[in-house]
C-alpha cells in the first residue's frame, strides 16, 4: 500500500474529512465529492506492513460483494479503490451509529423488541433473497435509516452464494464474534444462511433479556459449549415474558440447522403473528435443560463434526421454505372451488414440505360510511368468517405451526391481498378465480388485479369449463334463492 | 471496455460452433476470441476453419492450439486417437485452411490481458493448466492482470493474490466471477466442441471489462447430429461417444 488515509487526502476525486471511527482491521472516514451531494463515507483496510493475508481478503470479499447488493437495507457503493495505490470502499453516510449502544441499553420493552425484530427480519430476509448470507450479525454491524429500516453493514466475513468463496481457504479457526455465532459456523460451515438465523436469534434474545444467550465467551473452548449447553430461557430472566417470543427466541437458537427457522421471512411471519405461533415445551420452560439431558447431548455432540449439508444453494434453500398465502373464498356457490384450491395446496406441499400456509378471506367493506359486520342474527360476521375458514382450513391436515389464518377486511379485497402479501414477504399466492363473464371482462376481477401488482407469484386456480358447466344451475338455484330470501 | 466472447476448442464441431456463435450474438459482444484447436477430433474442420478466418477477417483474435499446429507439422506427443484424427483432418482440408492455421500467433496479449491455448509460461510445450500448481508457471511468465487460456475442456478459474499464491476458485456456470483487482486471474475456459467435465453442452466465457468480470456459459447443441457425422466419417468411435457423454 503506498498511501495511508489521513484527513485532507484527496484520492481518485474524493477528499477525506475526520476519521469517524478507527477498528481492528479499518478506519471510517467522511468524504466529499464534487458530482456527489449525499453524504459519504469511506472504509479503508488497516493492512499491516508486509502481507496481512486476513484483511486483505476480508476486503476482497466486501470489494466483491457489497457493489452487487441493492436495496434499503444495505448501504449504496460509490467507488472502490485498488489495491495498487490504497484500497477503499465509499458509500452512502447513514446517520447515527450502530446499534451497539441500542443493546447496551437493553433490556427493551417487549413491544420495542419485536418491532425491532420485524425489522432485522425483514433486513435479513432481503440480504438472503441476494443470495448473501452475512455471516457476522451482530449489534455493531446493524445500522438504521432515518426511515427506519436496518441496514447490515460490514461483508467481510459473508458468502455470496453465487461468487468465489475466497475465504474459504484462509482461515483454519472459525470465523464470526463469538457471541453470536451459530454451533455450524464454529464447526467451518460458511453456506448455511440459516446461521443468519442463530445470530438474529441471539441478537433478539439479548435485546429482550439484556443478556447474550451464550455470555461472552473469550475462547473457542467457550464457544464450543453453545453445542450442547442451552440458554436459560428468556422467562427464567424476566417476570411475564411472553411465551410466544421465548417460542420464537429459542427455535432460532436450536443448535441443529433444521430445526431452526429455514428462512428469516418465516421468522418474520411468526414475529408479525404472536397469537398463532404454536407454542412448544420450548416456549414454556422456565429453566436450562438439567444436567443428565446436557451431559447426554454432550456425548453426543461432542464428536459430531459437521451438521446435515445445507440445500444447495441459498435460493433453494428459501424455496424450499416458502409463504404460500391462500386466498379463500368462502361463498357457497364458490364450494367448488374452495375444494380445488385444496388440492392445489397439497400439491405444492407435496413438493416443499417447508412451506408455511397462510390463509385469508377478505370481508369487502363500502368504501364510506360505517359497515354493517354483524348480520341480522346477530353473528358477528368476522367471527363467523374466521370460524369457516379455519375449518377450511383443518381440511389440509397441517400442523398448527404450518398454518395460520386470517380475516381481511376493505373497501379493495385485491389491495388487502396484496398488502397482506408484501407485508409477510409471501412467495406464492394462490387464489380462485370465478368463471369468466363479460361483465367480469369489463369491470375486472379480483384475481386480475392481484396478477397484474403482487410482488410474487400467483397462481389461479379455475373450475374447468366443463365442470362448471355442470355446476351452473344449481349455482344459478342458490344464487336465486337468496335474491328470492 | 469491451465484451469478449473467449472459445476455445471447438475440435471441427460445426453444430456446438453454430450454436455458441448464435448464443453470443444477443449478448452485446464487441470482440470474439479463439483461443486455439480449431479442428482435431471432429467431423467438420473445413467448415470450422473457414468460420474462424472469416471472423479474424471481422476483428476476432485466433490463437494457435496443438491440434492446429499438428496440420503442418506432425505432433509426436499425441495419443493415437488424437492422431488418427488429425491425419484423418489433413485429408480434408486445402492448403490455404492448412495455411491459416499454421500462420496462428501463439499466443496474443492485449490491454492487461493474455490469449493463449495453453500454459502461457511455454505455449509451444502445451502444458495442461489443470491445478494450482500447474497455474502458477503462467502467473508467474507474465505481467499480466488476466490470462485466458483452453486445452483441458474443463473450465476452471484460478486467482493469484497479493503474496502470489494460487487458488483455485469455484464457478457457477451462467454466474459472474468478479476479478478482483487485488489479484491477478487464470480462467481456464471450458471445450466448445468437445467437453469433459460431464456435461455435454457447448462451453465457451464472456469477458465483460467494464464490469471486470468473466461468466462461464454453457449452450446446448444437437450433439447427436455432430456424433452421427463422427460416425459416418469413420473416425473412432471414442469420439462420437465422447461428445454425447460430455467426458
Amino acid at each position: 500500500m503506498r498511501i495511508r488515509p489521513h484527513k485532507g487526502l484527496q484520492i481518485d476525486g474524493f477528499t477525506l474529512g475526520d476519521c469517524l471511527h478507527t477498528g481492528g482491521f479499518a478506519t471510517i472516514w467522511d468524504a466529499t465529492h464534487a458530482l456527489y451531494r449525499t453524504p459519504l463515507v469511506m472504509k479503508v483496510p488497516t493492512i499491516l506492513d508486509g502481507y496481512d493475508g486476513p484483511t486483505i481478503v476480508g476486503f476482497e470479499v466486501e470489494q466483491m460483494i457489497m457493489p452487487r447488493l441493492t436495496g434499503p437495507h444495505v448501504p449504496r457503493v460509490y467507488a472502490e479503490g485498488d489495491f495498487a495505490t490504497m484500497p477503499y470502499i465509499v458509500t452512502e453516510r447513514l446517520p447515527g451509529d450502530s446499534l451497539l449502544k441500542l443493546f447496551k441499553s437493553a433490556p427493551l420493552p417487549i413491544e420495542e423488541v419485536v418491532a425491532l425484530a420485524v425489522k432485522m427480519a425483514t433486513a435479513l430476509h432481503e440480504l438472503h433473497k441476494q443470495h448473501v448470507i452475512h455471516l457476522d450479525l451482530k449489534p455493531a454491524n446493524l445500522m438504521m435509516r432515518e426511515t427506519g429500516e436496518i441496514v447490515f453493514v460490514d461483508f467481510g466475513l459473508s458468502r455470496h452464494d453465487h461468487l468465489p468463496d475466497l475465504l474459504a481457504e484462509e482461515f483454519r479457526i472459525p470465523m464470526g464474534t463469538y457471541p453470536y455465532i451459530a454451533p455450524e459456523q464454529y464447526l467451518r460451515s460458511r453456506d448455511d444462511l440459516r446461521s443468519d438465523i442463530f445470530a438474529l436469534g441471539a441478537m433478539i434474545y439479548e435485546l429482550a433479556t439484556g443478556k447474550q444467550p451464550f455470555g461472552e465467551p473469550m475462547n473457542l473452548r467457550g464457544v464450543r459449549k453453545r453445542l450442547w449447553r442451552d440458554p436459560v430461557p428468556p422467562r427464567a430472566l424476566k417476570f411475564r415474558f411472553p411465551d410466544w417470543l421465548q417460542e420464537v427466541i429459542l427455535r432460532a437458537l436450536e443448535v441443529d440447522p433444521k430445526d431452526r427457522y429455514q428462512s428469516a421471512a418465516q421468522m418474520l411471519f411468526d414475529l408479525q403473528h404472536p397469537a398463532q405461533v404454536k407454542i412448544t415445551p420450548r416456549g414454556e420452560k422456565l429453566q436450562q435443560d438439567g444436567k443428565g439431558e446436557v451431559f447426554r447431548r454432550w456425548r453426543r455432540m461432542r464428536r459430531v463434526k459437521s451438521f446435515g449439508p445445507p440445500p444447495a444453494n441459498a435460493l433453494a434453500q428459501m424455496d424450499n421454505a416458502p409463504i404460500l398465502m391462500v386466498a379463500v373464498d368462502l361463498s357457497p356457490e364458490m364450494e367448488a372451488l374452495a375444494l380445488r384450491l385444496l388440492q392445489a395446496v397439497r400439491r405444492i406441499r407435496a413438493t416443499q414440505s417447508d412451506a408455511r400456509v397462510a390463509c385469508v378471506n377478505v370481508i369487502k367493506t363500502a368504501r364510506i360510511g360505517i359497515d354493517q359486520t354483524t348480520d341480522d342474527a346477530g353473528v358477528n360476521l368476522h367471527v363467523s368468517r374466521l370460524v369457516a375458514l379455519k375449518s377450511w382450513a383443518a381440511q389440509l391436515d397441517l400442523s398448527e405451526e404450518q398454518v395460520t389464518v386470517a380475516i381481511l377486511e376493505g373497501p379493495d379485497p385485491a389491495a388487502e391481498i396484496i398488502g397482506y402479501a408484501v407485508n409477510n414477504q409471501v412467495d406464492h399466492i394462490l387464489m380462485g378465480a370465478r368463471g369468466s363473464s363479460s361483465t367480469r371482462r369489463f369491470l375486472g376481477s379480483v384475481s386480475s388485479q392481484v396478477v397484474a401488482e403482487a410482488p410474487c407469484s400467483v397462481t389461479v386456480v379455475r373450475i374447468p369449463s366443463y365442470a362448471s358447466a355442470l355446476d351452473l344451475p344449481a349455482a344459478a338455484d342458490n344464487a336465486r334463492d337468496r335474491a328470492d330470501a | 471496455m469491451a465484451r469478449y466472447a473467449l472459445l476455445t476448442d471447438i475440435h471441427a464441431n460445426r453444430e456446438a460452433f453454430e450454436a455458441v456463435l448464435a448464443d453470443l450474438a444477443g449478448r452485446g459482444i464487441t470482440r470474439i476470441v479463439i483461443l486455439g484447436d480449431i479442428v482435431g477430433y471432429g467431423p467438420d474442420p473445413g467448415w470450422c476453419v473457414d468460420r474462424a478466418k472469416a471472423l479474424a477477417g471481422e476483428g476476432a483474435v485466433i490463437v494457435q492450439g496443438n491440434h492446429d499446429a499438428a496440420i503442418a507439422q506432425i505432433d509426436n506427443s499425441m495419443n493415437a486417437i488424437a492422431r488418427t484424427a488429425i491425419e484423418w483432418t489433413c485429408g480434408q482440408l486445402d492448403a490455404a485452411q492448412g495455411a491459416f492455421l499454421e500462420g496462428l500467433p501463439l499466443s496474443v496479449a492485449e490491454d492487461d490481458l493474455i490469449f493463449v491455448h495453453a500454459s502461457a509460461d511455454c505455449p509451444k510445450d502445451w502444458i495442461y493448466v489443470t491445478s494450482e500448481r500447474s497455474a502458477w508457471p503462467s502467473f508467474a511468465a507474465t505481467k499480466a492482470r488476466a490470462i485466458f487460456c483452453g486445452h483441458v475442456h474443463v473450465p476452471a478459474i484460478y486467482s493469484c493474490d497479493l503474496s502470489s499464491r494460487v487458488q483455485s476458485q469455484r464457478i457457477t456456470a451462467g454466474m459472474p466471477v468478479p476479478l478482483i483487482r487485488s489479484r491477478r486471474w487464470l480462467a481456464v475456459v471450458g471445450a466448445v466442441g468437445q467437453p469433459r467435465d460431464g456435461v455435454p453442452e457447448a462451453a465457451y466465457a464472456i469477458l465483460d471489462t467494464a464490469k471486470n468480470e468473466v461468466t462461464f456459459r454453457r449452450v446446448p447443441y444437437d450433439k447427436a447430429a455432430t456424433s452421427a457425422k463422427v460416425r459416418a466419417a469413420g473416425l473412432p468411435e471414442t469420439l462420437a461417444l465422447r461428445l454425447l457423454r460430455g467426458s
